[in-house]
């Protein structure tokens, strides 16, 4: 881990400025947390408004008459008929049906789409695909935008108060700026907020200005992580991957059962022929105040091995230790007792539903 | 009459009639971050330098602090099981960790004081 092989965020003096402590993540210097620290950054964001700065993930246009047939062969997603202003959580698939990556695709025009993608997986998701669209009339374009996310239940008050939209005013819908820039009514923290992509100068001004307002903090990734592990959300590398396919990931709501009959996106055929996956992904709650972390085992209460912890920590607003995993489908039932190893103790952890805290996304 | 030493991996130990207070330092903590759990050692235990003698776990992961001379724990700090944010809000007092019985004396040598710590933290 050389410094010259990791990236830096373009806000990285601003991130310095508010005294952030960094680490790598997905070959980033990324800020873990910031003065506020961990816990009271993750309850900030619960309470007011936590602005992110989320630059390490990838914005691709798809721009083009044939834009829509591209995206609904590249995911299992039906882009045609999708409004103007939609967005919905899809997948890149691999022919074994496997999660390449998980994306947010939003439809900004009549031909164009906006693609959000992970981090760690930006240079394979491009390179995926700018192949599948050979045969296509579209054009394929790495947005070069700053991105930042402000989450919590003052986010969209702070944002109007700022003189900022106009906004996306529903939950997984988004629009274009007059003049560059990118905002989607989305998140990864389980609460109401918005993700904002702008060139360099408008995302410094407006970080500057939303930072004037008493309810906006930064916030680090260490709290990113604990928010998105508390609404039950996936981190692609960790929780699913090319090894885990939507029906053992519990995401196959993303992919109607129509689409699914009818086919033709990639990894359709190995989608359809799936039987009842051998283990599922589970919200799994450790009893005590041990944080159970990924890579531990699961076991039955006989002591059989039926799974792994895939994330683990501590959440601080159910205060408790929360976590998810991968575990025997038989076994995914309400408060089914398991237990785990953690250094060598014997740790009783249960299933639990998910999410730990209640989505408060703007649906109306 | 008490010394106080420190070590490169930022703890601190309060030395006194050869039993040592040990606790992780203000530096250590801040670098931690925000701890949730501290699982503390068995009274009676026979430590060797290096030994993992406390596991904290904060948000995001688990840390070992390790026996900084040899020595056998007569005391562990029970407040932190029900309150592990007193490492992060009073490292050098109520934070403490456990209170060992000194085996060689002679190691204290090789430890820091606090004004060699400083410096080494920079």
């Amino acid at each position: 881990m050389t410094a010259g092989d990791t990236k830096t965020l373009p806000l990285e003096d601003m991130h310095q400025a508010a005294g952030a402590r960094f680490g790598t993540f997905a070959g980033w210097h990324m800020p873990l947390t910031y003065p506020l620290g961990v816990f009271k950054e993750h309850l900030w964001t619960r309470q007011d408004a936590g602005l992110f700065d989320i630059s390490h993930m990838c914005l691709f246009a798809v721009d083009g008459p044939q834009s829509a047939k591209l995206l609904s062969r590249a995911c299992p997603l039906e882009a045609e008929p999708l409004a103007v202003g939609q967005g919905k959580l899809s997948f890149f698939l691999d022919e074994n049906a496997g999660i390449l990556d998980d994306l947010i695709v939003t439809r900004t025009g009549a031909e164009r789409f906006i693609v959000v993608a992970n981090a760690g997986n930006a240079e394979s998701d491009e390179k995926h695909l700018r192949e599948i669209a050979a045969g296509y009339d579209c054009s394929i374009a790495v947005l070069p935008f700053v991105f930042l996310a402000l989450q919590g239940p003052k986010a969209e008050d702070v944002l109007k108060r700022a003189g900022f939209g106009p906004l996306p005013e529903r939950f997984m819908t988004g629009l274009e700026l007059d003049g560059g820039g990118f905002v989607s009514r989305s998140g990864y923290t389980g609460e109401d907020g918005f993700e904002i992509g702008l060139p360099l100068d408008h995302a410094t001004t407006l970080a500057e200005k939303l930072l004037t307002d008493e309810r906006v903090r930064w916030i680090g990734l260490a709290a990113r992580d604990s928010l998105r592990l508390e609404a039950g959300l996936c981190l692609h590398g960790q929780d699913i991957s090319p090894e885990t396919d939507p029906v053992m990931a519990g995401l196959l709501w993303a992919i109607p059962k129509p689409l699914r009959e009818k086919g033709g996106f990639i990894g359709a055929e190995a989608l359809a022929s799936l039987g009842n996956p051998k283990r599922r992904r589970t919200g799994l709650r450790p009893e005590g105040r041990l944080p159970v972390r990924a890579g531990a085992p699961l076991f039955d209460p006989a002591g059989k091995p039926v799974g792994t912890v895939t994330s683990g920590g501590f959440g601080p607003s159910v205060d408790h230790p929360v976590a998810m995993g991968l575990l025997d489908a038989e076994l995914v039932l309400p408060r089914q007792p398991l237990h785990t190893e953690v250094r060598g103790q014997k740790i009783p952890i249960t299933v639990h539903s998910l999410p730990f805290t209640p989505h408060r996304y703007r649906k109306g | 009459m008490s010394a106080t030493y420190f070590t490169e991996d930022h703890e601190w130990l309060r030395v006194e009639d050869g039993l040592a207070t040990v606790g992780i330092t203000d530096y250590a903590q801040e670098q931690l971050g925000d701890l949730v759990f501290v699982e503390l050692p068995e009274i009676g235990r026979s430590l060797s330098k290096g030994d993992t003698a406390v596991v904290v776990e904060s948000v995001k992961a688990a840390s070992d602090v390790y026996a900084p001379v040899d020595g056998e724990i007569t005391e562990a700090n029970d407040a932190l099981s029900s309150e592990p944010a007193l490492v992060n809000s009073s490292p050098r007092d109520g934070g403490w960790l456990w209170k060992m019985r000194l085996s060689d004396k002679s190691q204290l040598e090789g430890l820091m004081d606090e004004a060699g710590y400083k410096a080494m933290i920079g």
